[in-house]
């Protein structure tokens, strides 16, 4: 399959760049990994007169710890995250959430800023984001804006984001020592998008449940943040009981398509499998 | 649209060509260079079988325009042995071990197997199915390519302690 024709761009500098999405609007997209993008242009899904490739502006990759948040550089690339040594330290689920995106060869390409830019319910990114309360960077022609996980995702491929913003970093406020998490995923295969998935993150303080958080993957138009599953195990043990109401409090708000991977009713009883399954490995391992 | 002025190092040759920018890595690779080792198997970057290695990392040459590839450094299955024919290690165990029926992965697998061994010389089996895992194969079942990447590990790690 071969996508429509484009101008290739590939600006040196961040202004350049956003210069020529402002520029060209509509007509115009980035390109980082391509992973999503070109699959999407080869069935002519998504057609553009401008490709303004990314790889070659500085600053854009890399992880570093700054003031108690994680900066997660946009051009970060999936296996840069597996790799990463800070991340390990401070936030492993990272890890084992980009482990268990497609393949080897598609996480040597495919880029954080590009995951979470994309909109795309099945990519499993958005909701890990979402339970980290993560922050995201965008540059525009009139500056930096910061976009909250939690409220970037309108439907599918729509996004808070802008024609003219690019993503630059991605912010994390660095997980507590100690925290327990987890991402469960269901998949056909290796390299399928989830069926339903599931982030959680907690601490525990003297047996109780201080903190949680979760959130699903693939089971909506959008990631969904599950507030109120996550407040059903704060101050309680995460015994069986609040467990329970998590996951059914996490059902309720799934809304899955039916699709190759099942039909609504297993698919929403996957995200609550999930959930619980989360719960359950988040608990194991907070100390 | 004007063509792309591309640059890039293939196999360690330079080359330097004209290219439609919307042309994929591996339509520039078999039409226009003649490389054809890396084959088109799915076209939507599942199976593997396009892999070349780019710039130090296993690449699905069927999901990258060729525009994206300026500047970059390329190595195909035909770059795996030497100039005077004797196989990559990679190559002769596929063979010895019957890691190939059809041969049709094949260009692919030990692409990625390259990078694999270079990063991890010392997978288990299931670190081998998991590195390997981008790759599909219809005929093996796989055992055999998991056997022969073992065994070129080995060899190779053999030949390295040799030399020190
Ligand atoms: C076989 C296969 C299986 C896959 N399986 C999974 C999976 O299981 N889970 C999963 O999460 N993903 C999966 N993916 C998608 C993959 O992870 C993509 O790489 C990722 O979704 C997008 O990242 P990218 O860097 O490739 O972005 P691109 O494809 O380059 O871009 C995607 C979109 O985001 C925009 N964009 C990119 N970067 C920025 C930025 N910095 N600022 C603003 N906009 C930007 C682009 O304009 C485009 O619209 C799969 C892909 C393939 C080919
Ligand atoms: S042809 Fe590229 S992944 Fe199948
Ligand atoms: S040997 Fe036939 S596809 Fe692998």
């Amino acid at each position: 399959m071969i996508s429509g024709s484009f101008e290739y761009h590939r600006p040196k500098s961040l202004d350049e760049a956003v210069g020529l999405l402002d520029q060209h609007g509509d007509d115009a997209r980035v390109v980082a990994g391509g992973h999503s993008l070109i699959p999407m242009m080869k069935l002519r899904m998504a057609m553009l007169d401008h490709l303004i490739d990314l790889q070659a502006i500085d600053g854009l990759k890399g992880v570093r710890e700054e003031g108690g948040n994680l900066l997660i550089g946009a051009m970060t690339t999936q296996s840069e995250l597996i790799a990463d040594p800070t991340l390990a330290a401070k936030c492993p689920i990272m890890a084992e959430t980009a482990l268990q995106i497609a393949d080897p060869q598609v996480r040597y390409c495919g880029t954080i800023g590009g995951n979470v830019a994309n909109g795309d319910p099945g990519n499993d990114m958005p909701a890990l984001m979402q339970a980290l309360d993560a922050t995201y960077i965008a540059q525009g022609p009139n500056g930096t804006r910061e976009i909250a996980a939690r409220v970037f995702y309108e439907a599918v491929f729509f996004t808070a984001l802008q024609d003219n913003e690019i993503i630059t970093a991605v912010r994390i406020p660095t997980p507590p020592d100690g925290h327990g998490h987890a991402y469960e995923k269901q998949k056909r295969k290796i390299g399928d998008y989830a069926t339903a998935a599931a982030a959680v993150l907690l601490t525990m303080s003297g047996g109780r449940c201080a903190t949680a958080a979760i959130a699903l993957t693939n089971v909506g138009d959008t990631p969904l943040y599950a507030e109120d599953a996550a407040a059903a195990l704060i101050g309680t043990a995460v015994d069986a009981a609040a467990i329970d109401r998590a996951v059914a409090l996490a059902e309720g708000i799934a809304s899955p398509a039916a699709d190759a991977r099942g039909p609504v009713d297993f698919r929403t009883k996957l995200a609550g499998v999930m959930v619980r399954r989360a719960i359950a490995r988040a608990l194991e391992r907070a100390a | 649209m004007s063509k792309l002025h591309v640059q890039l190092t293939v196999n360690g040759r330079e080359i330097e060509a004209l290219a439609e920018p919307r042309m994929l890595l591996i339509h520039f690779l078999r039409e226009q260079l003649n490389l054809t080792g890396p084959h088109i198997g799915c076209d939507t970057s599942h199976c593997g079988a396009c892999t070349v290695d780019l710039d130090g990392k296993s690449v699905k040459s069927c999901t990258m325009f060729v525009a994206q590839a300026d500047g970059a450094e390329i190595r195909t299955i035909e770059g795996m042995a030497q100039p005077d024919g004797t196989l990559h290690v990679l190559q002769e165990m596929f063979r010895e071990y019957h890691g190939l029926q059809c041969g049709f992965c094949t260009p692919g697998m030990i692409t990625r197997a390259y990078r694999l061994l270079q990063e991890n010389p010392n997978p288990s089996d299931e670190e081998i199915r998991f590195g390997i895992s981008g790759n599909l194969c219809r005929c093996t079942g796989y055992q055999n390519i998991v056997v022969a990447i073992r065994a070129a590990a080995d060899q190779l790690n053999a030949a390295k302690e040799a030399a020190e």
